[in-house]
């Protein structure tokens, strides 16, 4: 009997008990089992994208229309500042670690997280930053006055944060959440590489892992390096705002330039932490629904890790209008152009898996095709931004708020998507419902495109990111309404993908253990897993071992 | 789609503020570059887009199929290679051509007849000064135009009194950040007369939106007879005009004069715009109003109200002071 099949028996210790709620609530809140914190992360991430979303939505009313007064300048400052900051540190972040959480232990035969506690911590101390950022609305003069959320933008540039500019304690509220959720990152980093070099099951040496856990170890090394100069920025931020240190107080001889160097070195390889995990479900989904193996595994292990490390010398490609000089300006344009080498590379063996396949139209794949060509795109316009005199003109314009929605909504949450679709199933035992899934695609696909695909064209036009109105003889009007409609379909799709979540998981049709006839060892369990995953730890020969097992007459292990 | 979006943009190139239709220099030189690259990803888009629809319509799953599994392929070292290398090729060719552009812009010597302009950023307006004529004035920038034949360029040194900013205006260059406790140059020539539009481009507080820019490009002689203009004092003829010159009692006797210079007053503050020759500008509030009587005096009256988040505060001026302080402002031609 393989190794395999042995797995497949394990006994479903989900037996439904009707349990009183508060020892429901009580054993997820103690809970240090990585499928229930993956779980955890993940629907904290979905309430903070409606709310983010919400945010988005106020703000392309207020742009839809020139010279609108929907919202005062502070409230709009105030929403995109919210915006960014929750969706990339309370909603992108967590949500790809909660898939990472969830997927990595079982895609490498393993029982658990290397530190199940850790990992307990590291998602409570990030939720709790979540809750700080908002508790700003109440925060100060909040009750009483018109809200003291921060308005520094995302990206928080000295000196607009220090105390003379920004007095109150929305600023304080800002560096404290984003502080906090970096501590939970770099936990969960630690945790998420010691699970992957020392949990691995028999027989998956590095050169057998499924490319998912690859490209999370990948991502994990990067949050160390990244995210610690952030967190050491935030200490910073809050020495000078509180001792009357001058590290970025400008007033006192301190350096706006410095905080950029030290955001934009987290900022920018950022973008890469949260593609790769999407890469890495594209990994995954691409293959199932090719029917084909991975083209290239070598190549993408090698392209991740080389995203990883060039990723870490590009920052400055955020500052070309800082002034650092032709020196600094050429190193920089030549490090970002550099870096399309490797994510080419991705989309290219992507395209030679689905080459020559059997491509089946379901609704993760839908999803992932949906992302290549995005992601291309996004990829296209990341080139001519790489193109410092380009990016003269183009940064801090609305073209640089295209750019990076087509990476982040375009790849990101699109490939988020895809994968929703694919592991709801192991994850819950039930099936998402197809027709809502189809509404969902097709909605939000349209959406997308009206929104983002016109918003490249005001930013040509000379219309600059973070201005609450214009006047109406610059011509940027239409546009705007256009993208404010896209906005709205998008809006709707997502509702749609919510209620499609809720209902499911009560009325869904039974899934199985393996719906999708995959490879890879989650779908050796029972769906949804038991807390040990696997009733005896597998062994496995090659990259898929499910494949083996289904086509014992032509194995993988004979071929890698 | 990157096609079709250089088309809708080219057709658009006529709006006030397209990067599409330079006037100077360093705009022409950007946009140049700018058309290579969109030339370059459009034919990658083109290719690599194709290519994927390609794939998904002809591989697709179909009910006929007898094989559940195609055929398994795990790779191939030469087409790896290939789609390794031609990358590698275009980056190289793309490098060199950007870094010819970034020393044409950045690297080139400064002619003699250059003028300096010194600008400083502020929430929210723009001052500028032209050391080498005594002049200081606010939001409406003027240059003589350059003469491709005979460069004139204008530098501007730029920083910042508080926050960071960003001066943009697209038609004639691209943009530049200005930084407390630091100098930063760019250069411009813009080479027909006429209003060059532009705005703030980095996020520096409250009222970002409405930190425009209007840079006014003037024959030679015209530029001449300006900078004549500007070098004197403010208007103190107020024959026949008294209620500006009890105006003037007002402004000089509140805090008006914390905040602003008018030249040869003993209003000497340097936190708010020069106001020497207010009433010579198209606008007011950094290009936000039109100047006239009823927009200066509901702004000296309280402009929160007009734009919300300006440092000006109200001045809590009656009626009757509002009517002197209006009639003393637009005698500051």
């Amino acid at each position: 009997m393989s190794p395999a099949t042995r797995v497949m028996e394990a006994v479903d210790e989900t037996q439904a008990v009707k349990r009183p709620a508060f020892e429901v609530i009580y054993d997820w809140v103690t809970t240090v089992d990585h499928k229930k914190i993956g779980i955890m992360y993940i629907v904290y991430a979905l309430i903070f994208l409606v709310i983010g979303g919400v945010e988005a939505i106020l703000m392309r009313i207020q742009l839809a229309v020139p010279n609108n007064h929907f919202v005062s300048p502070q409230v709009f400052n105030q929403l995109f500042t919210m915006h960014g900051t929750t969706m990339i540190f309370f909603m992108a972040m967590p949500i790809l670690f909660g898939f990472g959480n969830y997927l990595v232990p079982l895609m490498i035969g393993a029982r658990d997280m290397a530190f199940p506690r850790l990992n307990a911590f590291s998602f409570w101390v990030s939720a709790f930053g979540g809750f700080l950022l908002y508790f700003s609305y109440l925060g100060g003069s909040g009750l009483y006055a018109a809200g003291s959320a921060p308005d520094v933008g995302w990206f928080a540039y000295a000196p607009l944060t220090a105390k003379v500019f920004s007095p109150g304690h929305s600023t304080d509220y800002w560096t404290l959440a984003v502080l906090l959720s970096g501590i939970g990152s770099i936990g969960t980093a630690l945790n998420t590489v010691t699970t992957i070099l020392c949990m691995r099951c028999r027989g998956m040496k590095l050169t057998k892992m499924p490319l998912l856990p690859w490209l999370y170890l990948v991502m994990s090394g990067m949050v160390f390096i990244a995210v610690s100069p952030l967190t050491a920025a935030q200490i910073m931020l809050m020495l000078d705002r509180y001792v009357g240190s001058h590290f970025f107080d400008t007033q006192a001889g301190g350096s706006a330039v410095l905080w950029m160097h030290y955001f934009w070195i987290f900022g920018h390889p950022e973008v890469y932490i949260l593609i790769l995990p999407t890469f890495a479900f594209m990994n995954e989904i691409i293959p199932v629904f090719s029917r084909k193996a991975i083209f290239g595994y070598p190549a993408m292990v090698a392209a991740s890790v080389g995203i990883g490390f060039i990723s870490l010398g590009v920052w400055a490609h955020h500052m070309f209008a800082v002034g650092m000089g032709p020196a600094g300006n050429t190193f920089f344009v030549f490090a970002t152009m550099v870096i399309s080498v490797p994510t080419g590379i991705k989309i290219f063996n992507w395209l030679a898996t689905i080459w020559g396949g059997k491509v089946i139209f379901s609704l993760p794949m839908m999803f992932a095709i949906g992302f290549l060509f995005q992601f291309l795109i996004a990829g296209l316009t990341g080139i001519m931004l790489s193109a410092a005199p380009f990016d003269w003109q183009l940064t801090g314009s609305y073209f640089v708020v295209a750019h990076f929605h087509y990476v982040i909504v375009g790849g990101i949450i699109f490939s988020l998507f895809a994968a929703f679709y694919y592991w709801y199933p192991k994850a819950t035992g039930r099936m998402l419902n197809t027709t809502l899934g189809k509404w969902h695609f097709w909605l939000f696909l349209i959406g997308f495109h009206l929104t983002f695909d016109f918003m490249h064209i005001p930013g040509i036009l000379g219309m600059p990111r973070r201005i609450y109105t214009y006047e109406a003889s610059r011509g940027w009007g239409t546009w705007n309404f256009i993208i404010g409609v896209g906005a709205i379909f998008q809006a709707i799709a997502v509702i749609i993908f919510a209620y499609n979540l809720v209902r499911s998981y009560f009325k869904g049709d039974i899934a199985g253990h393996d719906p999708w006839d995959a490879w890879t060892l989650e779908w050796a369990t029972p769906s949804p897993p038991p807390v040990y995953n696997f009733a005896h730890d597998p062994t496995v020969n090659s990259r898929r071992p499910l494949w083996d097992l289904k086509h014992p007459e032509e194995p993988d292990s004979d071929f890698e | 789609m990157l096609g079709g979006l250089a088309l809708t943009a080219t057709a658009h190139a006529g709006s006030a503020t397209s990067i599409f239709s330079p006037a100077g220099t360093p705009a022409q030189s950007i946009f140049s570059l700018s058309m290579l690259v969109l030339s370059v990803t459009a034919v990658i888009f083109l290719i690599v887009a194709g290519l994927l629809l390609y794939a998904i319509l002809r591989y697709r799953h179909r009910p006929t199929d007898t094989d559940r599994e195609p055929p398994q392929i795990y790779g191939s070292n030469q087409i790896e290679l290939s789609w390794t290398v031609i990358p590698i090729l275009i980056v190289v060719m793309l490098f060199l051509t950007t870094t010819r552009v970034i020393l044409g812009t950045e690297h080139i010597p400064k002619p003699a007849n250059a003028l300096d302009v010194t600008v400083v950023g502020h929430q929210f307006w723009w001052e500028y000064s032209y050391p080498k004529y005594g002049v200081v004035t606010a939001n409406e920038l003027h240059v003589p135009v350059s003469d491709p034949a005979s460069m004139t360029p204008t530098y501007l040194n730029m920083t910042s009194a508080d926050t960071d900013h960003s001066f943009w205006v697209p038609r004639l260059a691209g943009k530049m950040d200005l930084i407390p406790n630091r100098i930063n140059t760019m250069w411009i020539d813009p080479q027909q007369p006429g209003l060059y539009l532009g705005q703030c481009a980095q996020y520096c507080g409250t009222q970002h939106a409405k930190m425009l820019l209007r840079v006014y490009a003037e024959t030679p002689a015209g530029f001449a007879a300006w900078i004549k203009h500007q070098q004197q004092s403010a208007n103190e003829d107020f024959t026949g005009n008294p209620e500006a010159a009890a105006g003037k009692e007002v402004f000089m006797h509140n805090a008006c004069i914390n905040c602003h210079t008018v030249r040869g007053t003993v209003a000497t503050g340097r936190f708010g715009p020069d106001l020497t020759h207010l009433a010579s500008r198209d606008t007011i509030a950094s290009g936000a109003f039109p100047n006239n009587a009823a927009n200066l005096r509901q702004w000296v009256d309280d402009p929160n109200s007009m734009k919300p988040g300006s440092l000006m505060p109200s001045m809590h001026l009656n009626q009757h002071d509002l009517d002197l302080i209006t009639a003393y402002l637009i005698t500051l031609h």
